[in-house]
């Protein structure tokens, strides 16, 4: 082993891509964002304060902010793979080949997938929780905050991987799940999947601890009175997802770990020789993959849920019900997942009864659309933007559960396996179910952390592009899946008479790029206006039925001076309609001191040496994967030692802060 | 702001017994690791037959022998045990002794577990050699990564005990570790199952 080896493992200047154009521009241009941003921190000399207030913070608020962060910056980098597809499927139709050589195409849709699901829905997913479940059941806090301190990170840094992938080396180009054998050494000898696995095992992680956090904090930090069945909608679906994490994430790590086993130890679990099966490998990340779509879209069914209800000025029709549907969507999202592929040749029994299996979800799932259309029925209907999107979900979320049934039936499901049928039905669910919804959310509690909403004109204009844009980019995908065209494909011959469709596809991807633009604006208008939109009374949208509105916005970083006590469901509701005093607005004479955390850097460095691991472990520097250890190991370890973690908040304190607020 | 000098006694009143939380956090935190383990036997029950043309996993295996180690394992569950009666008594002493007979215990079935691997190893019977094989030595050898990780917290909560004595903090670890301790065994007693009698049947 030479001494460069042994600096620098596999890794030689012949990784950065330099002979491409493309990725020289998008490398050249992300490192100038990043260097702008540090820049402009150094600047102003806010590194102190970023540090003590943001990256060693372990408020739950805060970091929601920096999931939401995190997740808007991905999907800017997701959606610029999902433009470049749509701009070359609409160019090749031989005897054009488009501008995208093979090897980078397969890249962009593998990126595409990857970055979408794990580093834009799941952040936004667990930043929307972080941002409104303790507040929504009465606690000061999560269960374990430095804990949800350290999955922050941990999905940051392996979202850091992906984009480093970008410039050096480059990243997985066997699609989004990485099925073997292709992604074995042998036919993917580059870097590219362990990149992908590294990402993925330390954001896993990270998702993991954050599962447990969760149902730790919804089944232990609830304030008095607050029973299960008064909990807001919302902390139930969040439950049932979480559960649904506690039990599909470990499967996640062990095959992915398995996959790396056989590339990095010359296993064979999954290679075509010497007796690996690669079903196992399908079989086994689907029985993580199909909850997974559950994870994202329950939080999403959650947020409508109280959205519906606050702006339609109603209860929620049927809550029980929604209960009993999120639970029973739960149980059946374990046993469907061979409906990914029918194809495989389990027999007609075995496809049989996973068909039905995929069937009976649509029952619950109806009804909880019912509940919805029964709860806006004689309600007085504000078409505030939250509220747009909600009814936006309805209509195109049932559109997309019909396709899903369609495919459900095995026989069809034979025909349309692989077609981009089921590239725009699961489109279909994800952006009209995960992405309107967490939208909606985001509008909905961004008052409550921020003390100020976000401007409603540019968040209608946003919407309208995202809905048009929408059908425009999908609808044409159905129809070219009935024709036969499969997904994945970087050109086809123009007699097959595709291309129009892929034009018109192109365009609606552009106008969801004019939706996201609209976004941005959005957000820098708000914050112009800020004063304008302030949020005075804490109840923002007037109308609030659960307790997150009962405290002033921005929430106080100890959420609660008074630990409310529950009595009804919307227990909020209940108080104002009562006229009991809020004792969350008005000033006490009194408090109870509160214990609170103390903030911790634990959680950043633990990440930091697994992303260190995981990159030297990508390229074979044993001196990084060796610090990674030791730094994952030793740091926890330190502080275990620390008896310096925590401090209370006295009365007197608290009085002073909450008179300063009124 | 200001803030106060913690004294965990004085504010007993007014917020959870967050012991209680911790416990409940770990005990979720066990059943994900179970998960973990069942991916391994689902994969390791699918694949043992796929030798590819080597011997049968059965016969490559000694039942007395991981009998033996089997022993050690199950000893140290009942030794830790031990150490925590001792604890609850505050005999920080005896809690010591038998928190060390239990790495010993622990350290002797990691040992005769790396033992049988490199045996095998030799023989040409390795991780490499089939699908088998591969996940035989992925999912006895995850268990004994635990076990190992385990010994290293428990060399950790032994310093730990010595240097601080029967605290609330020393209590709530070595309850942890304890979960942590007996989980493994309880995983043992399929992998000795299902690896070890099934293949032998």
């Amino acid at each position: 082993m030479t001494i460069q080896q042994l600096i620098f493992g596999k890794l030689t200047l012949e990784a950065i891509p330099y002979h491409t154009p493309i990725i020289v521009g998008a490398g050249i241009g992300m490192g100038l964002v990043v260097l702008l941003v540090l820049g402009l921190i150094t600047y102003f000399r806010q590194w102190g304060y970023l540090w003590r207030e943001w990256i060693t913070s372990i408020d739950h608020k805060k970091i929601g902010v920096m999931y939401l962060i995190l997740s808007l910056v991905m999907l800017v980098r997701g959606f610029a793979d999902a433009i470049m597809m749509r701009t070359q499927q609409a160019m090749a139709a031989s005897p054009h080949m488009g501008y995208l050589p093979p090897e980078h195409f397969n890249q962009i849709f593998s990126a595409h997938g990857v970055i979408m699901i794990f580093f834009v829905a799941m952040p936004l997913m667990f930043g929307l929780l972080n941002m409104a479940l303790p507040l929504q059941i009465g606690a000061r806090d999560v269960a374990f905050p430095y804990l949800n301190s350290m999955s922050l990170w941990m999905t940051v840094v392996g979202a850091m991987l992906v984009n480093i992938s970008l410039v050096v080396g480059d990243f997985n180009a066997t699609g989004w799940l990485a099925y073997p054998p292709l992604s074995e050494l042998s036919y993917s000898p580059t870097v590219g999947v362990d990149y992908y696995i590294w990402a993925l095992q330390i954001s896993g992680v990270g998702s993991l601890l954050s599962g447990i956090n969760f149902l730790v904090t919804i089944f232990k930090m609830r304030c008095p009175g607050m029973t299960l069945m008064k909990m807001p909608i919302f902390c139930w679906a969040a439950l049932c997802a979480m559960i649904l994490v506690a039990l599909a994430f470990p499967i996640l790590t062990a095959t992915l770990g398995m996959l790396l086993l056989d590339r990095f130890l010359g296993m064979h679990f999954f290679t075509a020789d010497l007796g690996g099966n690669a079903m196992m490998y399908v079989n086994l990340i689907w029985a993580w993959g199909h909850p997974e779509v559950y994870i994202l879209i329950l939080p999403a069914f959650g947020i409508f849920s109280e959205v519906v209800a606050t702006f339609s000025k109603k209860p929620l029709f049927g809550y029980t019900s929604m209960v009993y549907a999120t639970a029973a969507i739960t149980l059946l999202s374990f046993i469907v997942w061979l409906h990914h592929f029918f194809t495989m040749g389990a027999g007609a029994d075995v496809n049989a009864f996973f068909g039905i299996a995929t069937m009976i979800i649509a029952i619950p799932t109806g009804v909880k659309i019912f509940n919805w259309l029964f709860t806006m029925y004689h309600g007085r209907v504000t078409f505030s933007v939250p509220m747009l999107w909600t009814i936006a979900f309805v209509s195109t979320f049932a559109i997309g559960g019909m396709t899903g049934v369609l495919m459900s039936l095995p026989p069809v499901d034979f025909q349309l396996h692989n077609s981009v049928f089921l590239v725009a039905h699961f489109h279909n669910v994800i952006i009209g179910g995960v992405v309107f919804g967490y939208f909606a959310g985001v509008t909905y509690w961004f008052p409550k952390i921020f003390g100020f909403r976000l401007d409603e004109k540019w968040g209608k204009r946003s919407f309208w592009c995202w809905l048009v844009g929408f059908y425009l980019a999908f609808m044409p995908l159905y129809a070219l899946g009935l024709m036969g065209m499969t997904r994945r494909l970087d050109y086809y011959p123009a007699s097959t008479g595709w291309h129009p469709w892929l034009v018109v596809a192109m365009v609606g991807a552009f106008v969801i790029g004019a939706g996201i633009l609209c976004q941005l604006i959005q957000a820098y208008v708000s914050i112009r206006d800020r004063r304008k939109n302030r949020d005075v009374t804490g109840d923002a949208w007037i109308d609030g039925r659960t307790l997150e509105w009962s405290i002033p916005s921005p929430a106080p970083f100890y959420n609660f001076a008074v630990t409310p006590v529950v009595h009804e469901r919307d227990a909020y509701w209940h108080m104002k309609e009562k006229g009991i005093e809020n004792p969350n607005t008005t000033v006490q004479s009194h408090y109870d001191d509160i214990h609170m955390p103390k903030n911790t850097s634990v959680g950043f460095l633990i990440a930091v040496f697994s992303g260190i691991f995981g990159f030297g472990m990508t390229w074979g520097i044993y001196w990084m994967v060796v610090l990674g250890i030791v730094g994952i190991f030793v740091v926890p370890m330190v502080r275990s030692f620390s008896k310096n973690i925590d401090y209370y908040l006295t009365s007197d304190e608290i009085r002073k802060m909450e008179t300063a607020r009124q | 702001m200001t803030s106060t000098t913690v004294d965990h006694h004085h504010h007993a009143h007014g917020h959870l017994d967050h012991d209680d939380i911790d416990v409940f956090g770990f005990w979720i935190y066990i059943m994900t690791d179970c998960l973990l383990f069942a991916t391994l036997f689902a994969t390791f029950v699918v694949l043992r037959g796929a030798t590819f043309g080597g011997p049968a996993l059965g016969q490559l295996m000694s039942l007395p022998y991981v009998f033996g180690e089997t022993m050690f394992l199950l000893a140290s569950s009942f030794t830790y045990g031990l150490a925590m009666l001792s604890f609850y008594k505050q005999h920080r002493n005896w809690a010591l002794t038998w928190l060390l007979v239990t790495v010993v215990c622990g350290a002797a079935f990691v040992f005769m577990e790396v033992r049988e691997f490199i045996e095998l190893y030799i023989e040409g019977h390795s991780f490499q050699t089939n699908a088998a094989l591969s996940a035989f030595f992925t999912l006895v050898g995850t268990h004994g990564t635990h076990v190992s990780i385990g010994l290293i917290w428990m060399v950790l909560m032994i310093f730990q005990l010595f240097r601080y004595g029967t605290t609330a903090a020393i209590n709530r670890r070595l309850t942890y570790l304890g979960l942590f301790w007996h989980f493994l065994d309880i995983v043992w007693i399929f992998v000795f199952t299902v690896v070890y009698l099934m293949g032998a049947v």
